[in-house]
């Protein structure tokens, strides 16, 4: 039991890191990783969203959706599940823990139905998770999105005070460091293997 | 055709249990915004330079509407007439703000310093920097790339003879610029002061001379013809305290190499006070 979920944690986070090699969430994490503590805000919110949205969408996917045989309807019943979930959380953060409003209230409504979170909602119902195997889960996508996040601020400070060509500079020359950062990333491919045995 | 008809039903009600949701929530736990932070977010300027010490203007508006005790007057880019609009709104009472400019403490530049390689590099103060202290002999001297030219919100900061230089007539005191300086060389002082040493070097007097000819040399003349004893030599290097000095420029004119500077710097605020 606790193996398998120790497997799914760390694979979530190197392995499939969601970002890096399945390409989700690249909105977020070309926008806001120019600087460390946006990055980590970010990261964070992430995190809290992925948990939240996970914790809904799993019971409805398997005690409504599968129960009336409407599976076909997953994505418009995530996103729009989501998207509340996310706006209710907001008001209420923003009346009883004021202080933790003002440090995750930027990033909330910019990853309302981003596609990690979505994407996370639904590949924990396709690879046949039960509860705590979701939950599990979607923490170690969002520590994997905060771990690519925070590398990345990094490279991108570093990008900043060197001398890019003209044409590459600005977005094109973030891509392809991002790519670079990802082809580093299959080095984990096989990685599970080696704890399995 | 009933499978239509249960996804329907479900979609539809799945969407107005959300959207019900979310109005209950909204009415019930709304949290009323201060009509008069409102009010006084409008009258601040907006710059966000944090000279106030809240960080953001929203943040001195918010502690402006919910404390009395908090002053009017700490907005320095807005000046008297901001000050005034706050007091007005908050019923504080209304004292005057005291104007703030910056200046670069440095009189360097191409004819003055000698430099210490050539650098070919990413054109910014903070790249130069990086690279055995800066492009000139001197460590504090301004690298005269313009990180604080890009940063300032009025222009009043241009490129001459290799460093920076400010027009203090179009300052608003914002510091800015003192945040974004890689050598921290740029400083803020009451726009009332007469006199500022423009040079920040800590090298014993022979070896900043040989770096630079307006560096100041430690050689306390100035000490010594200070009516007041408001300048002083502390760490090779001539700093004024401002409360004692009444701006007679004595010191100006016996300082040697010229570094220290006997001015108006009155800023874009006091300009028409002249």
């Amino acid at each position: 039991m606790i193996k398998t979920l120790t497997i799914i944690f760390v694979s979530s986070i190197l392995v499939d890191n969601y970002v890096l090699t399945r390409f989700l969430g690249i909105c977020p994490f070309l926008g806001v990783s120019r600087k460390l503590d946006q990055a980590v805000g970010m990261g964070v919110s992430v995190i809290f969203v992925m948990l939240c949205a996970t914790a809904v969408t799993w019971p409805i996917q398997i005690f409504i959706l599968d129960k009336l045989g409407l599976g076909y309807l997953q994505t418009l019943v995530f996103i729009l599940v989501i998207a509340a979930l996310v706006q209710f959380v907001e008001i209420t953060l923003k009346k009883f823990l004021p202080s933790l409003h003002s440090a995750l209230g930027v990033y909330l409504p910019l990853i309302t139905t981003n596609c990690i979170v979505l994407g996370v909602a639904i590949n924990n119902i396709t690879d046949g998770y039960n509860f705590l195997e979701s939950i599990v889960s979607s923490l170690g996508v969002g520590i994997g999105f905060l771990f690519a996040m925070v590398l990345f601020s990094g490279v991108r400070t570093r990008l900043e005070n060197t001398g890019v060509p003209e044409t590459f500079r600005g977005l094109p020359i973030t891509l392809v460091a991002a790519s670079i950062v990802s082809l580093s990333f299959y080095g984990f491919a096989g990685v599970i293997e080696g704890m399995l045995s | 055709m009933t499978g239509i008809l249960t996804a329907l039903i479900l979609l539809s009600s799945s969407g107005l249990i959300c959207g019900a949701l979310l109005t209950v929530a909204s009415v019930f736990m709304s949290t009323e915004k201060d009509e008069r932070e409102v009010a006084i977010r409008a009258a601040l300027p907006g710059v966000n330079c944090g000279a106030c010490g809240y960080g953001t203007c929203d943040g001195y508006a918010a502690a402006l509407a919910s404390d009395n005790t908090v002053k009017t007057n700490l907005c320095i880019p807005g000046a008297d007439s901001v000050a005034e609009k706050l007091s007005q709104l908050t019923g504080a009472p209304f004292e005057s703000v005291v104007e703030r400019i910056a200046y670069v403490k440095c009189g360097g530049g191409c004819s003055q310093t000698v430099r210490k390689y050539q650098y070919e590099g990413c054109s910014t103060c903070a790249a130069a920097n990086m690279l055995y202290g800066g492009i000139w002999e001197c460590e504090w001297a301004c690298q005269g790339f313009g990180d604080c030219v890009l940063a300032c919100p009025e222009e009043a900061i241009s490129i001459v003879d290799g460093m920076a230089r400010i027009n203090t007539r179009k300052c608003t005191g914002c510091g800015i610029c003192v945040s974004v300086c890689p050598k921290g060389i740029i400083e803020m002082f009451d726009d009332s002061s007469r006199v500022i040493v423009t040079c920040s070097n800590h090298d014993k007097g022979a070896v900043a001379r040989k770096k630079c000819k307006k560096s100041c040399i430690a050689c306390r003349r100035c000490e010594k013809a200070c009516p007041t004893d408001a300048i002083k030599i502390e760490d090779n290097l001539a700093r004024i305290n401002y409360e004692l000095c009444t701006g007679c420029g004595e010191c100006a004119k016996v300082c040697p190499t010229g570094c220290i500077e006997y001015s108006d710097f009155r800023g874009v605020h006091n300009i028409n006070k002249m």
